[in-house]
């Protein structure tokens, strides 16, 4: 138990480490004003509009309010407004057709805007007509990401976890579902969000026009560990997306050297395979991430630590500690095993 | 020193009648005394007062969750806390501070402003408030047993579900709702049928103030959006407890279903808050800028507008379910409209403030301040409405600014502008001007430096409700500049505590009209009497106290050996008959613990149901026991 102790705390320094080396390239990796697609480069392009628009309508009435400030005494000297409490009839009339006359301007402008934000939004919804779309079902489990690509021979289909890879100048049709409570699909870089609703299917279209890694997070609050519910969408040339596909539809690799081979036979001998399968191994558990190709994934636990060994090490020991709430169970390890095992999870590109 | 005796007609006996309404409106003595109260001042208070705690403990709750996310991976709440934190402010914030505040300066104000000496149904007010507070102590009472919610202020299922949220916490908080359900319909009911009927003699509609209309649209609007919030939270209660499966997917329910309903009342609910907020401004306005408002039918018109149209919106909160296009460019246009209805609002007090004599009081302060806040919440409000835009803002900290800029700026503002104002009306004296306008500075500081940040957060990606976020995605700094702005907030709210303090005993003896202002309640005394008039005032224009001396009469011959008040037409306010108040009664707090007997005891127990019925139908038979009639009056 000492060991196991000692190895969860260096892999916890590790993994600050590590954490803060490899975030601190994620800013502007999560925004919704830095668009990589068609459809949040025309929400951005709508965004700056509104902000301007009405951005100086707010600094005209900011601009009219402090106005009134510095006229304090001329409404008085110029008329009997102290003792009547009103300005002469024609005051009055001017100042009400005034009024009309900005209620009008402010009529025309939201119509404008209203009409903006109907051409963008049937303009983004002109994506699911383009030709060869790739289906990806995504469903939204307390608290991580199942993906499903749904390709049209059922023996190409694949389920990975957290991290979505697609192809740049693609539609992407997410298919969006639930196993428990609601969630929220969120790539801002990509689109906006789509809600995740347990009994429905919701649709949600987008397309990267560059290469990129783009991070999202559930944006519907969904218990505990909403804040820890992270995924990548990794957007890649058509022909090195058709290699990570080739390479993801593999069983996982066999284990080669005698620590990974242990590492398997810790796997197969624990309660990990009652949650996590691991395809071509007798390991089918469902209600966890699916762990084929674990090792080329970016992260653990739905993108709370990047994937390292160290951090493995820690999340394994103490999943707990990590992510408070989370539904995976802390399995006692011993000091002899732990490293098999890291080296072999870690072994599944 | 008695209110507008130099217009009392000659006839009457000032000293005897003055002297029989102090008896027959004096306050029982004694603890049983107290709790028997039924006066509009009194509840008034009680209302205000348990509301500014409900402040208090929310602004305590914000302190926490800002703490908590001043700096990345904070380690000061973990998500269990904070996720009840989160919950219990904006729980506190909407249901046990807003509305409630809004219906206690209604309760203080609207006799007042009507001319006449309380409520119409002064028992039920003491109920309605006897029911608030108990379910301000039984969220609370969940909150310190760790059973606070901690599940949303919103409260969507399934995650409300009793699969996914076992225990009581749930069960508190939709429970909790019930008993404000209950409080907000008797003040609504009251506040109706007093503003429609018991308005001063020759205060027709068209010569109501602002605020008067204002709270009766407030009021309609709580009878048409309560009854969806009773529908919501009763099925996800009875969902949890008696298994029902109304908006349980796993067994056929219907989660979206829950949320149409929810927002359905969650709208509009918004409005019940700063509705009555542009009241206060539009008071504020008038007496500071000392103008009659401009455009009066245009102001009244927008207010009726905005409460049918606060109806027909509540779509945009739920853009990112998928719902067809036709369907969300309606709930945009509507969205919008209000923009229109807000925005005749605001150039109408402009254009009041630009053609009067403003005297930059501290009330005057808040109402400026209030434009900048309230114009940039409504912006990102029309922002908000375009499905594009809302799609990559819902449920981030863009959102999270929007509403604390329509709700801190809309409502909190004025609310402090109508304290400073009115204060003195409450008290008898004024609040220090130098402290207020410190106080407003601080808070307009802080305010700004809080929730201005949080636009840029929300487009950089950060959601709502989460309890940590890691370092590198570009959200520290701005974090923490929001975290000190609400440090400074607090600070303000100290100021305001202060103020409010030092002028219970300091302030400057204010005397019955110390503002110069317009409307009846600053022809009572200040403090008023609990009668509020010797005799109802008579009113023959919109800005009665402004009318000249000739133009300005009393009502006499009623009777002041009983509670007895005037009962005028709908319309115009002619006259019709009279009608005796009820006095102190101790049944309206019985029946209130009977009844919370029940709501509370159900959540453990369904057989509270019907204890809990049985013991408050013989609280109500005793409430309702005929009493013999009075003597007829001797005049």
């Amino acid at each position: 138990m000492k060991t196991t102790t000692r190895v969860a705390k260096v892999s916890a320094a590790t993994c600050t480490a590590f954490t803060l080396l490899l975030t601190s390239c994620i800013y502007n990796r999560q925004s919704a004003i830095d668009p990589a697609g068609p459809q949040s480069g025309r929400i951005d392009t709508l965004w700056w509009s509104f902000f301007w628009l009405l951005g100086a309508i707010f600094l005209i009435v900011m601009v009219l309010t402090a106005m009134t400030l510095t006229r304090q005494h001329r409404g008085f000297e110029q008329e009997p407004l102290e003792a009547l409490h009103k300005a002469s009839e024609k005051t009055e009339a001017r100042l009400r057709s005034v009024i009309t006359g900005a209620t009008i301007v402010s009529i025309v402008i939201l119509f404008v805007l209203i009409v903006a934000s109907t051409v963008t939004g049937k303009a983004n919804s002109e994506l699911q007509n383009k030709k060869n779309p790739l289906t990806i079902q995504v469903t939204g489990t307390q608290w991580w990401w199942q993906i499903e690509y749904k390709m049209g021979d059922p023996t190409r289909s694949l389920v990975t976890a957290n991290e979505i890879h697609i192809p740049v100048g693609r539609p992407i049709q997410i298919r969006g579902a639930s196993n428990d409570v609601i969630h929220s699909f969120w790539v801002p870089n990509l689109n906006g969000k789509r809600d995740l609703i347990p009994s429905r299917i919701t649709t949600e279209w987008l397309e990267a026009d560059h290469p990129g890694a783009y991070r999202g997070q559930c944006a519907e609050f969904c218990g505990l560990q909403h804040a820890h519910m992270a995924l990548w969408v990794i957007a890649e040339p058509e022909d090195k997306f058709n290699a990570w596909l080739e390479a993801q539809l593999q069983p996982a690799a066999s284990p080669r050297t005698p620590e990974e081979i242990k590492g398997e036979q810790v796997f197969m001998n624990h309660a990990c395979i009652y949650c996590h399968a691991i395809e071509g191994t007798p390991a089918a558990g469902q209600s966890g991430p699916d762990l084929t190709h674990f090792g080329s994934r970016r992260g653990i636990a739905a993108n709370t630590l990047p994937n390292t060994m160290g951090n493995l090490a820690g999340w394994i020991l103490d999943p707990q500690t990590i992510k408070p709430g989370n539904h995976m169970a802390t399995i006692e390890v011993s000091s002899g095993d732990l490293q098999p095992l890291l080296e072999y999870l870690e072994s599944l590109k | 020193m008695r209110a507008s005796q130099d217009i009392y007609p000659q006839s009457v006996d000032v000293e005897r009648d003055v002297e029989q309404l102090r008896n027959s409106w004096r306050h029982p003595r004694g603890v049983l005394g107290w709790l028997s109260f039924t006066t509009h001042q009194a509840i008034g208070t009680r209302y205000i007062v348990t509301a500014f705690i409900m402040l208090l403990a929310g602004g305590i709750e914000a302190l926490m969750i800002r703490t908590q996310l001043m700096r990345a991976n904070n380690g000061y709440l973990g998500p269990e806390r904070y996720n009840q934190i989160f919950t219990t402010h904006g729980t506190t914030m909407m249901f046990l501070f807003a509305v409630p505040v809004m219906e206690g300066m209604a309760i203080y104000l609207v006799p007042l402003m009507c001319g006449t000496r309380n409520v119409a149904f002064p028992r039920l007010n003491a109920f309605g408030y006897w029911m608030y507070l108990f379910g301000v102590l039984f969220l609370y009472w969940g909150v310190f047993t760790n059973t606070a919610p901690d599940v949303g202020w919103f409260a969507y299922p399934p995650l409300s579900g009793p699969q996914y949220t076992p225990g009581k916490s749930t069960d508190f908080w939709a429970q909790m709702i019930t008993f404000t359900e209950v409080s907000a319909l008797c003040v609504a009911a009251e506040i109706i049928a007093t503003i429609s009927k018991m308005r001063a003699p020759g205060m027709s509609l068209n010569r109501m103030p602002l605020y008067i209309w204002s709270i009766l649209i407030q009021s309609w609007m709580i009878i048409f959006a309560m009854p969806a919030i009773v529908l919501a939270s009763s099925y996800l209660l009875s969902d949890r407890t008696v298994g029902t499966h109304f908006v349980n997917p796993a067994e056929g329910g219907d989660p979206l279903l829950y949320q149409h309903i929810f927002w359905f009342f969650g709208h509009p609910e918004v409005y019940i808050i700063f509705i009555p907020a542009l009241g206060f401004v539009s008071a504020i306005v008038v007496a500071h800028a000392r103008r009659e408002i401009v455009g009066y039918t245009a102001m009244v018109l927008a207010q009726i507008a905005n409460g049918f149209i606060a109806f027909g919106l509540w779509v945009h909160h739920m853009f990112a379910t998928d719902l067809p296009q036709i369907g969300e460019a309606y709930f945009t246009a509507s969205s919008m409209m209000i923009a229109v209805t807000s925005g005749v609002q605001i150039f109408c007090w402009i254009a009041t403030l630009w053609s009067g004599r403003p005297r930059m009081t501290t009330a005057l302060h808040f109402v400026y301040g209030f434009i900048a806040i309230f114009v940039l919440g409504g912006l990102t409000g029309v922002m908000l409405a375009a499905v594009p835009l809302d799609l990559q803002a819902h449920d981030t900290y863009f959102v999270v600014a929007h509403f604390h800029y329509v709700l801190i700026g809309g409502a909190l503002f004025p609310l402090f502008g109508a304290f400073y104002h009115w204060h003195p009306k409450f008290t008898g004296r004024l609040m220090n001007e130098t402290l207020g306008r410190a106080n407003f500075w601080v808070l307009f500081a802080g305010f700004n430096l809080t929730f201005f940040p949080m636009h840029i957060l929300g487009l950089k990606g950060m959601p709502r409700r989460i309890y940590t976020y890691p370092p590198g995605m570009g959200w520290d700094g701005l974090n923490l500049l929001a975290t000190v702005g609400a440090w400074i907030i607090a600070a303000g709210g100290i100021l305001f505590i202060v103020n409010f303090l030092w002028s219970r005993k300091n302030g400057e003896v204010a005397g019955n009209n110390p503002w110069d202002a317009d409307s009846l309640e600053w022809a009572a005394s200040s403090p008023p009497a609990n009668y509020n008039f010797e005799y109802l005032p008579a009113v023959t224009s919109r800005y009665p106290l402004w009318a000249p001396r000739e133009q300005r009469g009393v009502v006499t011959g009623l009777a002041t050996d009983r509670r007895e008040a005037l009962v005028t037409t709908l319309m115009d306010a002619e006259p019709h008959h009279r009608y005796i108040l009820p006095g102190s009664s101790i049944w309206p707090l019985i029946s209130a613990i009977c009844v919370t007997i029940g709501f509370a005891g159900s959540v453990f127990n369904g057989w509270y149901i019907t204890w809990g019925a049985i013991i408050s139908g013989l609280a109500f038979i005793g409430w309702f026991w005929p009493k013999r009639p009075l003597e007829p009056a001797h005049d």
